[in-house]
């Protein structure tokens, strides 16, 4: 079938799968939205307020259903503009696939119009680039990056596809998708070291990543917690893959981590950390993390083993695969009272929570919500406060329901994402945490929102101040508030209305509790403006390159 | 402890591939001494031989890091008993009259060649590895060194050791 470039890339879309899009048309692409208006009723397109958003969108996406999501921007500032989202898919491994369209082949290298080197500037953060520069070769490139993108470690693939490659002919070849194996062979020899080390640990530690919910793996996980009896602690990019309530849990570890997921750490003899890179808000002291104890380090990308903390024994590959193999084989571990160790840890009063929750403040708020919701469904935050008080106080239950921004620490993340996330759920109920600050910075996407009637409850951690920084300003730099104090004067419920959708504030609990019954029925978008304090803190708090000896934990 | 090490790396003949290579280097912060490219035998491949310095840390740190880049087809460290380690250098000399012949004196040691001459000035030719190279310029700098050029360190292992690429790769 001879078919233009811009419909075999339709074409390949839908052979892939792909059902639902985000992006953003303009001059370069005009080709492809004319193929994808040909193409709707195979490919929803969902039209976001700024490039940025429809990234942030197909990476909610990705997140929430484990398939690539999908962007498309034009040449030069689309493109630019996707820079942002990719580098954010790039650090949390979120598989996605940007497509932008550039200036015609004979234009490239002239500096025209709305010309960019795109596959240069996103070099560095993707998995692979491609430019198009023969029309017969579009559909595998294609092909080639879906499968890369969810390949292995997963990450963004971005395809760069000059104007006049979308207007030529080429013969359009129907393909079927390759299968995604993620069967790499696993070394033996590793496996037996891990168990070995394994059965000589008295108090193992399980530290566990996002790689565990990327490769579904939080059966095999809780099984191996139950088999040797040991604490679990998560990365922020963990939380989801462990129910809260699992006796195991321990919560979040790291500079904003729980006391007793920090204190059960260093009083393990053995840390098996499963897909996971040690991020250095994770670690903290890296002398004093792996000191006095084994590391034993399962993950899929063999060039996080060694890049930041040293293993003592390590297996590469797929941790579902790396975890059955090791209950398997009967993994065990020397007998001991660790058990009864980590509970009195558990049960301490330093483990309980610092912020009270009988009054309105980022706990009971979270609180409230979460009483409300249902274990699917979704929450996603921007980056700051809000996002570490999600992380602490949100009840998760079910893997890919947690949609955050870890690895770069995306502020305005949080409203693209969300949109995504819902997509991805077929238009269920998500709720997005955000805060004045961030909020800020991609509100537009409210539009979104309201366009596509998505029943996406906004709650904005409302404190007048970018609350994060200065909370390191009051601890760090003697009460410096140096540009964190806003002066502005949103209103956001009116603003909300603007938008077309409903806007509450709330300066109590009971007005809170009040507003989420009215707003949770809402078949829409809706926003809650919540006043909190100035001076509320994220605690517990290990300063940067600390330990557990220097944990913070009242305010 | 840092030390000097001699990759050598099978990459895809493409448009871009040398930068993504040479940027990966730039943005994890390590070190390239010498780098230099050329197509194989294989036209569908290039072969790059880089000289880089670091601990054994940094060092599988690189060869992971570059094993990850797709069109990276192989990555090969090449220990230097079992290496055949070259680099070509051509270096343009003062030479007058009264110097010409002792520089041929110094040229033919080497086993150099003088490949262009002027009235005041020689062309000289030499191949070898880094360290004949490095000897050969200080004996040469006493007479005035105009210009130099040197293509970096090329590499290939001894006896049947043989560097392949392959297509399919899990990354």
């Amino acid at each position: 079938m001879l078919l233009k470039g811009a419909e075999v890339l339709v074409q390949v879309l839908i052979e892939q799968g792909v059902d639902c899009i985000f992006g953003y048309p303009g001059g370069a692409v005009l080709d492809i939205y004319d193929a994808l208006y040909k193409a709707q009723d195979h490919i929803r397109h969902v039209t976001t307020c700024h490039e940025q958003g429809a990234t942030h969108a197909a990476d909610g996406y990705a997140r929430v259903t484990g398939r690539p999501g999908v962007v498309i921007a034009t040449s030069g500032p689309g493109a630019t503009n996707l820079v942002t989202g990719i580098a954010n898919a790039y650090l949390d491994s979120v598989p996605l696939v940007a497509i932008t369209g550039n200036v015609a082949r004979a234009l490239i290298g002239r500096d025209s119009f709305q010309e960019v080197d795109i596959t240069g500037i996103t070099m560095p953060i993707t998995k692979h680039n491609y430019m198009v520069k023969d029309v017969d070769r579009l559909a595998d490139t294609v092909r080639a990056a879906f499968r890369l993108a969810a390949s292995g470690r997963p990450g963004p693939v971005l395809i760069d596809i000059p104007k006049d490659m979308q207007t030529s002919f080429t013969e359009y070849v129907p393909a079927t998708p390759a299968a995604n194996t993620n069967n790499s062979r696993i070394d033996e020899a590793s496996l037996d070291a891990a168990l070995a080390l394994i059965a000589s640990s008295e108090r193992p530690y399980i530290y566990s990543g996002g790689g565990v919910v990327i490769s579904d793996a939080s059966e095999e996980l809780l099984a191996l917690a139950d088999r040797l009896e040991c604490p679990i602690g998560t990365s922020m990019m963990g939380l989801s893959a462990v129910p809260y309530d699992n006796p195991h849990f321990l919560g979040m570890s790291g500079m904003h981590g729980g006391y007793a997921a920090s204190k059960a750490l260093s009083m393990a003899d053995l840390i098996i950390a499963v897909g996971t890179r040690f991020s250095d808000r994770a670690t903290g002291n890296k002398q004093a993390y792996q000191s006095g104890r084994k590391i034993l380090h399962i993950d899929i990308d063999a060039a996080e083993i060694d890049k930041n903390i040293v293993s003592s024994e390590s297996v590469v590959g797929d941790v579902k695969q790396v975890l059955r193999r090791l209950l398997n084989a009967g993994v065990q571990r020397q007998p001991s009272d660790w058990a009864e160790q980590v509970r009195k840890v558990k049960s301490s009063a330093e483990s309980r929570p610092e912020m009270p929750n009988d009054r309105l403040n980022p706990r009971s708020a979270i609180e409230a919500v979460n009483a409300r919701l249902q274990p699917e469904d979704v929450v996603a935050t921007d980056v700051g406060q809000h996002q570490l008080w999600t992380a602490q106080y949100y009840h998760f239950r079910r893997p890919r329901t947690f949609v955050t921004s870890g690895g770069l620490g995306t502020m305005g993340y949080g409203f693209g994402a969300a949109i995504g996330a819902c997509f991805g759920r077929g238009k269920k109920r998500t709720v997005l945490f955000t805060s004045d600050g961030s909020f800020h910075m991609n509100m537009n996407e409210m539009a979104t929102a309201v366009s596509n009637n998505l029943p996406i409850l906004v709650v904005v951690l409302n404190n007048r101040v970018l609350g994060m920084v200065r909370q390191w300003q009051t601890l760090f730099y003697e009460n410096r508030f140096s540009n964190t104090s806003l002066a502005r004067r949103t209103n956001y419920a009116a603003l909300t209305d603007a938008f077309g959708a409903k806007g509450y504030r709330v300066e109590s609990l009971e007005a809170l509790n009040n507003a989420l019954d009215e707003a949770l029925g809402i078949d829409g978008p809706a926003l809650i403006d919540v006043c909190i304090d100035c001076d509320d803190k994220v605690l517990p708090m290990i300063p940067p390159g600390g330990t557990i000896n220097d944990i913070i934990l009242k305010g | 402890m840092e030390e000097k090490f001699t990759l050598s790396i099978l990459v895809s003949n493409e448009a871009g591939v040398l930068t993504r290579v040479s940027s990966l280097f730039g943005r994890r912060g390590y070190n390239i001494d010498s780098l230099s490219v050329g197509e194989t035998e294989n036209p569908a491949f290039s072969r790059m031989t880089i000289l880089s310095r670091g601990d054994v840390a940094t060092r599988d740190q690189i060869i992971k890091q570059l094993q990850k880049l797709v069109d990276v087809k192989s990555v090969a460290l090449m220990p230097p008993e079992s290496t055949v380690l070259r680099e070509l250098m051509l270096v343009k000399v003062n030479a007058e009259l009264p110097t010409r012949a002792q520089i041929q004196q110094i040229v033919d040691v080497f086993r150099a060649k003088i490949v262009d001459l002027s009235p005041s000035s020689l062309t000289i030719e030499i191949t070898g590895e880094k360290s004949k190279l490095d000897a050969f310029i200080a004996n040469i700098v006493p007479y005035g060194i105009l210009e130099l050029c040197r293509t970096g360190v090329t590499a290939i292992g001894r006896n049947s050791n043989i560097l392949t690429g392959t297509e399919e790769k899990e990354i």
